[in-house]
C-alpha cells in the first residue's frame, strides 16, 4: 500500500478509466433511476419530471403493499428451508473425512456454475403436469392399486390426479432454496470448518447427548456463519425476479416481477424505479446488519 | 481413552447424516442431470427413456435463430471480456496498490454491482439508455455486461496481487526501469494468472446473463439466454434440453479452467 500522492499520474492512469466506466455506465444510472422515483408517469407512459413522492407513496399502498410483504414472507420462508436443509449439509461436509471434503463442497458449487435459467428451466420439467414428479407419483400410485386389486381389497385410490405443483408459490420457493442453496452453505461450512472441535468433546464428555450438543454448542458456535448464510439466502431471494417468472402463476407475484411489470407492460417507469429504490434500500439495510454482525463476531463475510 | 471407540464426532459415519446428504445431493442434481439425460432421449414426450439419439443436437444446431443468438452471446461477451479484464485489472491493481482519500465509499460504489439485485441494475440501465436516447441492441446490453463485470475482476485480480512481493517493483526501479518498463515486465506477468482466470470469470458471466441481457436488448439482438428463455416460455422440448445442454457444458469447462489456473497461481 502506498499513498496516491507518491505518484499521482500513474495512480490517474490505473484508476480514472474504470471508475469512468462505473461511473458512467452504473451510478449515474442508479442516479437517473432514482430521479425518476420522484417524478410522474403521463398519459402515454412518458416520464414528466416532478417532485413529489407520490410513488413511494403508492409502493406503500395496501395492494402493492401486499407484494412487498409476500417477496419478504417467500424470502423468509425459502431462507428457513434452505437452512433445514443446507444446515446439515454444512455439517455432513465439515466433519467429513479430509479426503472427501473438496468432492463435496465442489459437488454443491458445481450447480451454481450452470446457467442460473437452465437451472429453473429444469424445475418446470420436473414439476408440471406431465413433469417427473408427477409421473413418479403416478408410477406409485399405478403400483399401489395393482397391490390393493392382488390382496384382495376394493380399489379405493381411484384415479390418478396429477398434483398442480407448478406455476403457484410453492414453485418459487423449491426453485429459490434450489439456487441459493451454495451461497447458505458456504459460509455456515467456512465457521464450522474453523470451530475448535474439542468443545463439542467436552459437550458430549460431560453427559450431553448430540442433539443437545447440537443447539446448545455446535449451532451457537457457528452463529455468525448462519447468520451471514441466512441473510445472505435472504437478500438474494427478496430480490428475485427470474424464478417467479418462470415458475410462479397469479398468486406469487413479488417485488422483482413487479419492478420489470413497470418497465414492460405497465409503461409506468417512475412507478418501478420508486420500488426498484425501496427493494435497494431494503438490501442495503440487509448488507448493512450482515457486515455489521460479521464485523463485531469476527465471522465470515 | 477416546482412541478405543469411534470418534463420537464423525458424523459422516453416521446413517442419518449419510442419508441427508444422499437427499440433499439428488436434490441438486436431479433436475440438471435429468435434463441433460433427456436431450439424448429418443421421443417428443420428453418424459419416457425411448432409447438414445444426438437428433435434437442436429436440430438445435440446424435452428438458424439459435446460430444467431449463439453468435450474439459469443459477440457480446468476447468485447466485454476483453475491454472489462482491461478495465477491472486497472481497478484491482490500483485497489491493491493505492491508499486515497474516501477510499471506503469508493470501494463500496465499485463493488456494488456484486450485491444489487439483477432487476434494480436491468430496469436503471433501461432508464439511462432512454434518457441518453440510445436505442437497445447488442451495444447496449455490451455496455451493460461490462459494467458488472469490472468489479468481479477486480476481485479476482486484487486477491492475486495479494501474494505480490513489493520489493520487486523497486528493485526495478533501482535498476533505472521506468513506470511503463517495470510494470510491463514486473508487475504484469505476475498479474497474468489472475488477468486470465479473471478473463473467464467475465467470460462465464456475460455468457449466463440473462436478467440485465432481457431488459437491455433490443429487436435483432436476441442473445442465446434470451432465446433459450422464449423456448422455455412455450413447451419443454428435447431441443431446449440439448440448447441448454451445451450452454451448460460451456461454462463448466471455461469455469473448471479458471478454477485450474488460479489454484496452480497459488500453488507457485
Amino acid at each position: 500500500m502506498q499513498s496516491w500522492r507518491k505518484n499521482k499520474l500513474v495512480f490517474a492512469v490505473l484508476a480514472l478509466p474504470p471508475t469512468a466506466w462505473l461511473v458512467i455506465f452504473f451510478t449515474l444510472p442508479l442516479i437517473i433511476m432514482w430521479v425518476y422515483s420522484f417524478a410522474e408517469r403521463g398519459p402515454q407512459g412518458q416520464i414528466v419530471l416532478a417532485l413529489n413522492f407520490a410513488n413511494y407513496v403508492r409502493a406503500i399502498e395496501w395492494i402493492h403493499l401486499g407484494i412487498i410483504w409476500k417477496s419478504v414472507w417467500i424470502a423468509a420462508i425459502t431462507t428457513v428451508i434452505t437452512f433445514a436443509v443446507g444446515f446439515p449439509l454444512a455439517m455432513g461436509i465439515a466433519f467429513a473425512p479430509a479426503r472427501w471434503k473438496n468432492l463435496l463442497l465442489l459437488l454443491v458449487i458445481l450447480p451454481f456454475w450452470t446457467n442460473l435459467l437452465i437451472r429453473t428451466y429444469a424445475w418446470i420439467a420436473v414439476l408440471r403436469t406431465r413433469g417427473f414428479l408427477n409421473f413418479g407419483l403416478e408410477w406409485v400410485h399405478e403400483k399401489f392399486s395393482m397391490l390393493l386389486a392382488f390382496i384382495g381389497l376394493p380399489d379405493m385410490m381411484g384415479e390418478f390426479q396429477a398434483l398442480e405443483l407448478l406455476y403457484n408459490q410453492k414453485a418459487v420457493v423449491i426453485g429459490l432454496v434450489y439456487v441459493y442453496l451454495p451461497f447458505l452453505v458456504l459460509p455456515i461450512y467456512a465457521t464450522l470448518e474453523k470451530l475448535d472441535k474439542s468443545y463439542l468433546e467436552v459437550s458430549l464428555d460431560l453427559g450431553a447427548g448430540h442433539v443437545r450438543t447440537l443447539f446448545s454448542v455446535t449451532m451457537p458456535l457457528a452463529l455468525p456463519g448462519i447468520v451471514s448464510g441466512c441473510l445472505l439466502a435472504f437478500i438474494l431471494s427478496m430480490g428475485t425476479f427470474l424464478t417467479p417468472t418462470l415458475l410462479g402463476g397469479t398468486d406469487s407475484e413479488m417485488i422483482g416481477t413487479l419492478i420489470a411489470r413497470q418497465f414492460s407492460s405497465s409503461r409506468d417507469w417512475p412507478f418501478g424505479s420508486a420500488l426498484s429504490f425501496l427493494l435497494l434500500y431494503l438490501t442495503f439495510i440487509m448488507l448493512w446488519v450482515r457486515a455489521s454482525l460479521a464485523g463485531r463476531k469476527g465471522g465470515p463475510i | 481413552m477416546a482412541r478405543d471407540r469411534a470418534n463420537p464426532l464423525d458424523y459422516s459415519r453416521k446413517t442419518w447424516m449419510q442419508l441427508a446428504l444422499a437427499g440433499t445431493f439428488l436434490f441438486l442434481y436431479f433436475p440438471i442431470v435429468s435434463l441433460v439425460a433427456f436431450s439424448f432421449n429418443d421421443s417428443k414426450r420428453n418424459i419416457t427413456w425411448q432409447g438414445f439419439t444426438l437428433r435434437y443436437y442436429e436440430k438445435a444446431f440446424d435452428n438458424a435463430q439459435l446460430h444467431e443468438a449463439f453468435l450474439n452471446s459469443l459477440i457480446v461477451a468476447g468485447i466485454s471480456t476483453t475491454v472489462s479484464t482491461i478495465l477491472g485489472g486497472m481497478l484491482g491493481l490500483s485497489l491493491y496498490r493505492y491508499r486515497f482519500p474516501i477510499q471506503g465509499p469508493y470501494e463500496g460504489m465499485v463493488h456494488l454491482p456484486i450485491v444489487i439485485p439483477e432487476i434494480c441494475m436491468a430496469v436503471a440501465m433501461v432508464a439511462f439508455f432512454a434518457t441518453v436516447d440510445m436505442p437497445l441492441g447488442l451495444t447496449t446490453i455490451t455496455i451493460s455486461h461490462i459494467a458488472f463485470s469490472i468489479p468481479f475482476v477486480a476481485v479476482v485480480i486484487r486477491a492475486r496481487m495479494a501474494g505480490f512481493d513489493q520489493s520487486l517493483e523497486e528493485v526495478s526501479f533501482d535498476l533505472g526501469a521506468n513506470q511503463w518498463q517495470t510494470f510491463w515486465n514486473v508487475t504484469l506477468p505476475y498479474m497474468k494468472p489472475g488477468l486470465v482466470a479473471g478473463a473467464l470469470l467475465a467470460f462465464t458471466l456475460s455468457l449466463d446473463d440473462f436478467v440485465i441481457t432481457f431488459f437491455t436488448s433490443g429487436p435483432g439482438s436476441t442473445t442465446f439466454p434470451i432465446k433459450i428463455y422464449s423456448m422455455v416460455r412455450f413447451s419443454v422440448t428435447p431441443e431446449v434440453n440439448a440448447a441448454s445442454t451445451v450452454l451448460i457444458v460451456l461454462t463448466l469447462a471455461l469455469t473448471l479452467a479458471a478454477l485450474i489456473i488460479q489454484s496452480r497461481s497459488q500453488g507457485k
